[in-house]
């Protein structure tokens, strides 16, 4: 594969903020298709012919296609997709990739940060509140530390997928990718496990009851919550619980 | 009832909070930790928003927004609800004693809130479908226009979404806090944070329980958070 052509800064620049829109779109069709095509236009300018090139109304055409991933990994293929439509690569290959590539991204992403990386900044805000941190402290935290991690993704995703072509499998085999959600889960397990008796602590501070036994009230109700996971769903049971307490507040 | 300005306010936040869960640009403003939070604040206090968006976090931990699956809508919701927490009525009614309802008001208006997800998606659909033989002839015209519909669109339906809820839940708190047991106010917030902790427990075992010893590290945060819990 031939050195990857030099980028404008400008166009880097577009290609990476679009990235943020790319599920503005999104739709039960074509899902995230569109938002590829929105993402990657800018860089397709530099196609033979401009924006009135047959090249650049041929790509936008393949890309506005069927396409679904996690939405920070689609930095990837987009980076990709630009990569193989500057080269010159065969229509075909492109869009048998595009195929391919779908599955692993998605799996990929939801793995890495909807079931780690968001739990795991969500655990650690609810820590900081727990041990006593302001409103401002909590929310800076969390937003902060989140969109450290979102916002490298999406970066390193473009430019891992214009460095790779077509061939990402480089990229997907990277050690964040593979191990990354392991390490996060343990993460995700030991702050958790630290924030929830301090969340618990601090929202019922100066009530009459002991600190025990509310403990031992959520433990059991996350065990039985987990215990019969897949049949019961601890967000309706959660609400149950609450239309319950309310109506006893009211006709007590 | 809640003056125009706030009501303006809080619409304003609802449609960037909502554009920001699923569109643009996800940077999870849209959690209610933040949301609700930031409710509070533009209701004047802050902290009940904190209150109601970190129990509303507990909750929503249950729920990942794994691909094209159904899922609640957490931002307008939560600055529903963390307004709810946070208005001054001047009915001397102390904020604690409406939590449950605030909380249970968030979790009401997500699941309403997911539902207008899915209608806003059918609606990209149609709105791709009248630009089809454009998109087909790789008209960059029509991807834009598509893409800039979902975004605008998405905007105004997540504002309209919050101001629904926000107008709908303010006589509601009213009439409730009237009915609400005097004595309720000490065990109110004890009782919700009870739930929220018991079912974000259950949420982070489905999280974590596939990673190898998982039950070791969960085990140490666990004893440790209880000691300092304790401790304080």
């Amino acid at each position: 594969m031939s050195a990857a052509p030099t980028l404008p800064w400008g166009t880097w620049l577009r290609v990476f903020v679009r990235l943020f829109a790319v599920q503005g779109s999104y739709n039960y069709e074509v899902m995230i298709g569109n938002g590829i095509a929105f993402a990657a236009e800018p860089a397709f300018r530099l196609l033979p012919g401009g924006r009135d090139g047959p090249a650049y109304q041929a790509a936008m055409a393949r890309h506005s296609r069927y396409f679904n991933a996690h939405p920070y990994l689609a930095a990837l293929a987009v980076g990709a997709l630009v990569r193989a439509e500057l080269d010159g690569e065969d229509a075909v290959r492109t869009e048998r990739f595009r195929t391919a590539c779908c599955g692993p991204l998605g799996a990929a992403g939801d793995r890495l940060v909807w079931a780690g990386w968001l739990p795991f900044c969500s655990a650690l805000a609810l820590l900081a509140y727990g041990v006593g941190v302001s409103a401002a402290g909590v929310v800076a935290l969390f937003v902060g530390t989140y969109n450290v991690g979102h916002v490298a993704l999406r970066a390193w995703g473009l430019r891992a997928g214009y460095r790779e072509g077509l061939k990402i499998a480089a990229a997907l085999g990277s050690p964040v990718l593979r191990q990354g959600p392991l390490h996060v889960a343990r993460g995700v397990a030991l702050v958790s496990g630290l924030a929830l008796p301090l969340v618990l602590h601090r929202t019922s501070d100066g009530h009459p009851f002991s600190f025990g036994l509310e403990l031992a009230c959520a433990a059991g109700l996350a065990g039985v919550l987990a215990r019969w996971q897949g049949r019961i769903d601890g967000l309706r049971v959660g609400v149950l619980l609450l239309v319950v307490f309310l109506l006893y507040s009211v006709v007590r | 009832m809640t003056d125009v300005g706030t009501l303006a306010l809080l619409t304003m936040l609802g449609a960037v909070v909502g554009l920001d869960f699923v569109s643009f640009p996800q940077a999870m403003l849209s959690r209610p930790l933040v949301s609700a939070t930031l409710a509070g604040l533009l209701c004047g206090d802050a902290g009940s928003g904190l209150l109601v968006g970190i129990l509303l976090e507990c909750f929503a931990l249950e729920t990942m927004p794994f691909g094209a699956s159904r899922y609640p809508e957490w931002g307008p919701a939560s600055v529903a609800a963390g307004a709810m927490a946070a208005l001054q009525h001047g009915d001397a009614v102390p904020n604690a004693r409406i939590v449950p309802f605030a909380v249970l008001a968030g979790l009401a208006c997500a699941f309403l809130g997911g539902q207008t997800l899915v209608w806003l998606r059918h609606f990209n659909l149609r709105v791709a479908g009248r630009y089809r033989d454009e998109l087909v002839a790789g008209n960059a015209a029509a991807v834009l226009a598509v893409q800039w519909t979902g975004l605008v669109v998405d905007f105004g339906r997540a504002g309209a979404v919050t101001a629904a809820f926000v107008l709908v839940l303010e006589p509601a708190r009213t009439v409730l806090a009237g009915a609400l047991h005097a004595g309720a106010d000490a065990i109110a917030v004890v009782v919700v944070s009870t739930i929220a902790v018991g079912v974000a427990g259950a949420a982070v075992w489905k999280v974590v329980h596939t990673a190898k010893g998982y039950q070791w590290w969960l085990l140490a945060g666990g004893l440790a958070g209880s000691a300092m819990a304790v401790l304080r």
